[in-house]
């Protein structure tokens, strides 16, 4: 692959999605530079309704910046956003947060110390609405710990005994319940997940991907970041490849074979033409 | 499950085994008498201070027989320890955000110069020179805080400077003169109500109840103003928002900042809250000496610090609690008036503090194993 200007355009392949859906998030042509290095370069991406798209690409290839550029913690030098069609601008990621995009960070972005509840509500607590609540900003404690167990159970993270314990006395891949399911919780547009099963054993790891699964069920749409190509193959509907700061192809994991992927993604085999839309 | 539209046959079937195998499940595993020790004192780490504290009392029960467990001793270690029970309030706050504030003693010091000075040499009325002191004490914080968070740097640092500079402006603003206590009587009695004396037996005797136990116990206002403000702040870092964003903040601030929360501002205000809460040491300790001296205080600092970590508050942000605090403070106020009480020389005192720090701090490296 040559870096020609304007190739946002050109050949790369694009598995059409379906008829006229509006896309649930879509950005066209985003640029951006850090002096020399170019991150990003005319890159584009397309999140259909109702579906797991997951991200691929080589490390350096420009994944998390275009991530960043999604969610609000980087902001493009060039190229447009649109969230269920409309134009999107993020200044931050609070920004694209209160737009109902939810990412589910590597590092998880958890409070150790903290229980389970307050971990679901971090930054977004919910005062009560009584005297108390108004005049002295007493939280609603009760009504988190609730929701918070609710929404545990919603996504089959089993019953937790006690919500209020730390989340620091949770397992790896519990930890990465609390934050997918505090995802899930206020994602009402967009889910991202970065490298969700990166850090999780085997067993853990399909929890993780069940998980996600059954936040599709509910309607969210899903963008996956992932190394793990028998994860992304086993989940994802359409996976984006990106290289060198673009996409340069979208395969269908039913069509394309795991080294395929992998063969686009270092540029050893070219981008299929074929499913060209 | 059966219904998912996407219909990978192949993730059906590996999902299904993984459910079966019942994934991440919150069970207990059977663990030894320590391990569940450790995981008690994680839950509820402020249970230790309680245990010192209650061992500390029966050892100088016996240590000191007929003088230490009397209503009149309590008194006066309540009366010893609650400036810094206070100035450990404001402490505690900052160091739940793993923080250090060394300033704490100097802005009360400044705070009671202020309100002192402004009151009886300048002859400004109370109304105006009390508030006037708590805005000192907030200003000083709020200094503290935007160096902290502006410029980027160590709160160790900032506050070892701003001890300097805001000491360096109690002996301008004090010509380091003190305001004796007559004169502070006549002009500004206000600022001496901390220093009160209450009686709880006449209390309840004049509702009718004879409460011998209580006879002897003597209460000044100093020590409920004490109370208020560590339940003002108990209820703040439990019950509200900003008290689970300091928690935050403290504990990792990078992911406190992608939940959201404005870390900045929270520890803005942290430092700001605690110079306020200095202040109102301040007025404790003219209540407490009578009038105000510039050279008061001097030990508060890192008395304050040793009452927070003594109290299971860790050094390292986002664990502690006020209850822990004050129960700290009362620790150190009983091993010094028990050693003493015990016939031990001055010097023992120090040894038995620095003992407890050394064993606090240890016990809280412990319990924080168990997060990895």
């Amino acid at each position: 692959m040559t870096l020609e200007p304007g190739t946002s355009a050109g050949p790369a392949t694009v598995v059409a999605p379906s008829a006229e859906a509006v896309p649930a998030l879509r950005a066209r042509a985003l640029n951006k530079r850090y002096g020399r290095v170019v991150a990003l370069d005319n890159a584009d991406f397309d999140l259909m309704p109702n579906e797991i798209l997951a991200v691929i690409g080589d490390n350096g290839a420009g994944k998390s910046t275009l991530i960043k550029a999604l969610t609000g913690a980087v902001i493009p030098d060039h190229g447009e956003i649109w969230l269920n069609g409309q134009p999107v601008a993020f200044k931050s990621p609070i920004e694209a947060r209160n737009l109902g995009i939810e990412t589910v960070y590597q590092n998880l972005a958890l409070s150790p110390a903290l229980s389970i509840a307050d971990n679901m509500f971090l930054g977004r607590e919910k005062r009560r609405e009584d005297f108390f609540g108004r005049m002295f900003r007493t939280l609603d404690s009760a009504y988190m710990q609730k929701m918070a167990r609710q929404r545990l159970t919603e996504l089959g993270l089993l019953t937790i005994q006690n919500i209020n314990q730390p989340v620091e006395t949770l397992s790896g891949g519990q930890r990465q319940g609390v934050a997918v399911a505090r995802a899930a919780a206020f994602g009402s547009r967009v889910v991202i997940m970065d490298e969700p099963t990166a850090a999780l054993g085997v067993k853990e790891s399909r929890k993780v991907l069940e998980t996600i699964l059954r936040l599709k069920e509910r309607g969210l749409p899903i963008v996956l970041i992932s190394h793990n190509m028998p994860h992304v193959f086993e989940v994802a509907d359409r996976i984006h490849i990106h290289r060198l700061g673009k996409r340069i192809a979208v395969i269908e994991p039913k069509r394309h074979t795991m080294s395929d992927a992998v063969a686009i993604m270092t540029g050893a085999m070219a981008p299929p033409v074929d499913e060209a839309a | 499950m059966s219904d998912n539209a996407s219909g990978s046959a192949a993730a059906e079937r590996g999902l299904t085994e993984a459910s079966q195998v019942g994934v991440a499940s919150f069970d207990e595993m059977d663990r030894g008498p320590i391990r569940r020790a450790q995981e008690f004192l994680h839950r509820f780490p402020t249970s230790i201070p309680f245990i010192v504290l209650l061992i500390g009392i029966a050892i100088f029960s016996f240590a000191a027989p007929g003088k230490f467990l009397s209503a009149f001793n309590f008194s006066l270690i309540l009366q010893q320890v609650t400036i810094i029970a206070i100035l450990g309030c404001a402490q505690t706050l900052v160091i739940l955000t793993a923080g250090i504030d060394l300033s704490v003693g100097v802005i009360m010091i400044l705070a009671s110069v202020v309100m002192g000075r402004t009151a009886v040499v300048y002859g400004v009325p109370v109304e105006i020179a009390f508030p006037l002191g708590l805005l000192a004490g907030f200003a000083c914080g709020l200094v503290n805080g935007l160096i902290v968070t502006k410029l980027r740097l160590p709160p160790f640092i900032v506050t070892l400077g701003t001890w300097s500079i805001f000491g360096a402006l109690n002996v301008w603003y004090s010509k380091s003169e003190t305001i004796r206590q007559a004169d502070m009587q006549e002009t500004a009695p206000f600022l001496q109500w901390t220093g009160t004396i209450l009686r709880p037996y006449n209390f309840f005797a004049s509702m009718g109840l004879d409460w011998t136990f209580l006879k002897g116990w003597v209460l000044n206002y100093g020590s409920i103003v004490m109370l208020l403000v560590a339940a003002v702040i108990w209820y703040v870092l439990n019950k509200t928002a900003f008290g689970r964003h300091v928690y935050a903040t403290g504990d990792d601030p990078d992911a406190a900042r992608l939940a959201g929360i404005n870390t900045d501002r929270t520890l803005i205000a942290v430092y700001a809250l605690a110079g306020f809460i200095c202040a109102i040491a301040a007025w404790v300790l003219i209540g407490r000496i009578g009038g105000v001296s510039p050279q008061a205080g001097q030990t508060a600092n890192l008395d304050s610090i040793t009452a927070v970590v003594i109290g299971g508050t860790s050094l390292f942000g986002g664990r502690g609690s006020i209850i822990g605090t004050l129960v700290g403070a009362l620790i150190v106020g009983v091993f010094r008036n028990g050693l003493a009480l015990s016939g031990l020389e001055l010097l023992w005192q120090d040894f038995a503090v620095g003992v407890l720090i050394i064993v606090a701090v240890t016990i809280d490296q412990w319990i924080r194993k168990i997060s990895s």
